[in-house]
């Protein structure tokens, strides 16, 4: 498998590895994919009072591509809006990484986890 | 000084040895000839250095060189032994037994029997990886014309009780087929003692060259085979083909160097394993999977747990390794293998196979610990999995998102 | 030093110093398994990759078409029987003068219920055009006739038939074994649906060869077992061999020509001096193969004679090199009619790139002298 320099340097230096407190004023925590299937990401969100996202953390389990896919998106969130998140798609990140066909997956489990972690910060903080 | 990255994948293919190199080289240059050229010398030099292979080969396992058929592989080798057998002795019966852990060679073999109206039977192994003597006695039915087990598995390197399977399918007679490609210069074999009719061999897992390989077939008592190439009548009409005369040369003087220093370089080959072994041996949800005593020195497997296999394998490319067989790793498919022993998913997928040889170094034996060691605590610290244990939360009960 | 003349090279062919040297590295540093996904695997891949490349481009095929065997009777059986694997029994057209490993396992479909017609040739070894036609009027599955033929090295007019194939929607192939190397091939305007080469015909190492094999051709794989070759090919691949004959194949696109009309000046000069012996060529009338000249000596037996120039220092067959373990005539004259005792008495002489005039000459000298001393010993026990 030749992965490309960027999802490369994202697998040597990921970004933003880490987590929040899930009780934390702000936090949404998205978890996605399922151990036996190889990919597992857990990316936290800390949303400020405007509603924009202030800080981005992610945990994963999965392959180089699935780990530079949610290192990526935690620098994407960042200073958009929850709703500016969710407009990221898939075929982006793909396209930003360059994933050949077999690892289109984890892009579209990155998005899954925006989805989530936005899901579970709106659950929280609806009232 | 350490080359990279360091080969420890012996099970894939090993390097042709110099010494066996040097012996084929002339059979590419100047003893040209084709050795079934029976009206000059260039055709009867060629066919002298094949029969003296034939009698090298031989040797290493006890058998005569008139049971040893060349063919392009082990591959090929088990296809002719099970469907030759097969079909030979179709009018016996149509069912056929093997186990789940086989290579791919004989398990599609075996399904090709199935698709043409054979009846399969693919034995469990126990969580030691080694057959169920009493499961298979169990299976063997009136109408079962062959067994086919491997003598040492290629993931996980268990030396299957041979002998004992030889006793009960000669006491049932069934045909016994044994595909040893993993087996030559790290078990002694003797056909003398064992009773196997069929075995297969392959050159380039024992330092000779890929493309050459060889069957034997029992001729005390004899065995019948149909043959799957058909053509010029070589090997005695059962496999027709021009023989290579330099990669037969090759595999001839590879498996007369494993005769003469197997003994020697499985005790190295050992001490170098469980250095390995011992360098994993403190950390945290490492698991060897396999017998770890009915195994050959050659190899280790370990399932690193909470971290996921194909990131491992980058993490180390320094270090040149399987995760699961070589010939199924184009696949994502965990390995069925460590499936078949009864390991989950997870634990399937994060497995890596060491496989030691002939020119690894104490050094580089070192430097792998070092580097494994770093790098899955690199990746733990990413694993959301590893976290999750760290808080004391038993991942069999959580829900996981589908997917 | 050992070095008779060879004068058999469409029994093998030496392999050229290039094509070793192509070959050593595989054999030494670059040693990995082409399905291991580490370094050592991926440069294995890349020099497989090369070699199809290389192969398909020497007979203008798609590499995707290419796969690889271990060498042209493995590639033989695997079109003959694979395609029937595939369909159902029905109808088989093979020329009288194939290879044994095309028509042996022809033979053996008969055993699986199909019919396997064995289509004539005329007195000079050529394809009986008329017999073909009533083959495809009988709507075979599929046929295969060579392009070369192995002895006599007539050349069919394999282009010519394929259209007739083509209409009743069978597949022809053609083993190219002989022909390729000495001759122009070419996969696409020969219309052929499959190919057969063989490396070390073509001064490439024994032990690889190909089926070219079009989209077309549905075929059940020989050897089962990894997937490799797309699945038609299990087996660890073979890589040194593979990229020596894929080197071999450039080779022999680069050299044909100048080969060819060097090769041909030979056998022209070797068949002069022999019709002053007496000889009987075979097939000498038809199209042949450049270097290959197939003739008896009347009243002489070709095993005798092949054994004295052997002992004189000159390497020649007698029947093909691959049918030789068996007593049997050879069944390509026997195709052409020729009676069992001028059969026995055939010997065929194939010239190569390496041979000289000098080496013609010396062949001639010691043919002349070797045939009479044999004429007087016949002479004298009649």
């Amino acid at each position: 498998m030749a992965y490309s320099e960027k999802v490369l340097d994202h697998y040597e230096n990921p970004r933003n590895v880490g987590g929040f407190g899930k009780e934390e004023e702000g936090v949404g925590t998205g978890m996605v994919g399922a151990p036996a299937c190889g990919d597992v990401m857990k990316l936290q969100i800390k949303v400020g009072k405007d509603g924009v996202i202030e800080d981005a953390k992610f945990k994963t389990y999965g392959c180089g591509s699935a780990i530079a896919s949610s290192s990526l998106v935690t620098e994407w969130v960042k200073g958009k809006t929850v709703d500016q998140a969710l407009d990221i798609k898939n075929t982006q990140i793909a396209e930003e990484l360059a994933l050949p066909p077999v690892k289109i997956h984890c892009s579209i489990l990155a998005e899954d986890a925006i989805k989530a972690a936005v899901a579970d910060y709106k659950k929280k903080h609806t009232d | 000084m350490l080359k990279f990255p360091i080969y420890l994948d012996y099970s894939a293919t090993t390097p042709v040895d110099p010494r066996v190199a040097e012996k084929m080289i002339p059979y590419l240059c100047e003893h040209f000839g084709n050795p079934a050229s029976r009206s000059h010398a260039y055709g009867w030099e060629a066919e002298k250095a094949v029969e003296e292979a034939r009698a090298e080969v031989a040797a290493l396992v006890n058998a005569d060189p008139k049971e040893i058929i060349w063919t392009s592989g082990a591959t090929e080798s088990n296809n002719l032994a099970i469907k030759g057998a097969a079909h030979f002795y179709k009018g016996k019966g149509k069912h056929v037994i093997t186990l789940k852990t086989e290579h791919k060679a004989v398990l599609d073999t075996v399904r090709e029997l199935e698709r043409q109206g054979f009846d399969a039977t693919y034995l469990d192994v126990k969580e030691d990886g080694l057959v169920d003597l009493d499961a298979l006695k169990a299976a063997i039915r009136p109408d079962t014309v062959v067994v086919s087990i491997m003598f040492v598995n290629n993931e996980i390197g268990v030396i299957q009780p041979i002998s004992e399977i030889g006793e009960i399918c000669r006491e049932r007679g069934v045909v016994f087929h044994v595909d040893a490609a993993q087996a030559t210069g790290k078990v002694e074999i003797d056909l003398q003692k064992l009773k196997v009719d069929l075995m297969s061999f392959s050159a380039h897992k024992t330092y000779g060259p890929k493309g050459i390989g060889a069957l034997y077939v029992r001729r005390k008592p004899r065995v019948r085979l149909e043959a799957q190439m058909h053509g010029g009548g070589h090997e005695r009409g059962l496999r027709s083909g021009t023989l290579a005369t330099h990669q037969i040369v090759g595999m001839g003087e590879a498996f007369r160097l494993a005769r003469e220093e197997m003994a020697a370089e499985n005790e190295r080959v050992r001490q170098l394993r469980d250095r390995l072994a011992d360098g994993f041996k403190d950390m945290e949800a490492v698991y060897v999977n396999g017998d770890v005593e009915r195994r050959v020195p050659h190899n280790l497997n370990i399932s690193f747990a909470y971290v996921e296999g194909e990131s491992l394998i980058m993490a180390i490319k320094d270090v040149a390794v399987s995760s699961g067989s070589a010939c199924t790793s184009a696949s994502l498919e965990p390995s069925y293998v460590l499936r078949a022993l009864g390991r989950n998913d997870e634990l399937a997928h994060s497995s890596i196979r060491f496989s030691i040889g002939r020119f690894t170094t104490e050094e580089e034996i070192d430097y792998t610990i070092d580097l494994l060691r770093r790098k899955i605590d690199k990746l733990r610290e990413l694993s959301p999995l590893w976290e999750m244990v760290q808080e004391g939360v038993d991942l069999n009960t959580v829900q996981w998102a589908a997917h | 030093m050992f070095a008779p003349v060879y004068l058999d090279n469409n029994a093998t062919t030496r392999p050229d110093p290039l094509v070793i040297e192509a070959m050593l590295p595989f054999l030494n540093e670059r040693f990995g398994n082409a399905s291991s996904r580490h370094e050592y695997g991926r440069l294995s891949r890349q020099a497989i990759d090369e070699a199809r490349q290389r192969v398909a481009e020497a007979v203008n095929a798609h590499p995707t078409e290419v796969v690889f065997t271990g060498g042209g009777s493995e590639a033989n059986n695997l079109f003959v029987k694979g395609a029937a694997a595939a369909r159902r029994p029905g109808l088989v057209g093979i020329s009288a003068i194939e290879h044994p490993c095309v028509r042996a396992p022809a033979v053996q479909l008969r055993r699986l219920g199909w019919e396997v017609r064995v289509l004539d040739v005329d007195s000079e070894g050529v394809l009986d055009v008329a017999s073909f036609e009533r083959c495809v009027a009988d709507r075979p599955a599929f046929a295969s006739v060579m392009l070369a033929n192995n002895e006599s090295g007539v050349i069919q007019q394999v282009a010519a038939l394929a259209p007739l194939l083509r209409r009743a929607g069978a597949w022809l192939h053609t083993d190219a074994v002989q022909a390729f190397g000495k001759i122009g091939v070419d996969f696409r305007a020969l219309g052929v649906n499959a190919m057969t080469l063989s490396s070390h015909k073509i001064h490439g190492p024994i032990g690889a060869g190909a089926l070219i094999v079009d989209k077309r051709v549905e075929l059940e794989p020989l050897i089962a077992g990894g997937g490799q070759e797309r699945g038609l090919r299990s087996g660890t691949e073979n890589v040194a061999a593979i990229v020596g004959f894929g080197r071999a194949c450039e080779l022999a696109v680069q050299r044909m020509s100048d080969d060819a009309r060097r090769i041909s000046m030979l056998r022209t000069r070797l068949e002069a001096g022999l019709a002053g012996c007496g000889v009987r060529f075979f097939s000498a009338g038809a199209e042949r193969l450049p270097g290959t000249s197939f003739f008896s000596v009347p009243g002489i037996d070709g095993e005798t004679l092949v054994g004295k120039l052997d002992r004189a220092g000159f390497a020649v067959a007698s029947g093909s090199a691959c049918s030789s373990a068996n007593p049997e005539p050879s069944r390509t004259l026997v195709a052409i009619g020729v009676d069992e005792r001028t059969a026995r008495s055939a010997i065929r002489v194939s010239i190569g790139r390496a041979n000289t005039e000098q080496e013609v000459d010396d062949f001639l000298t010691a043919f002349g002298r070797i045939v009479d001393q044999l004429g007087k010993l016949a002479a004298v026990s009649a």
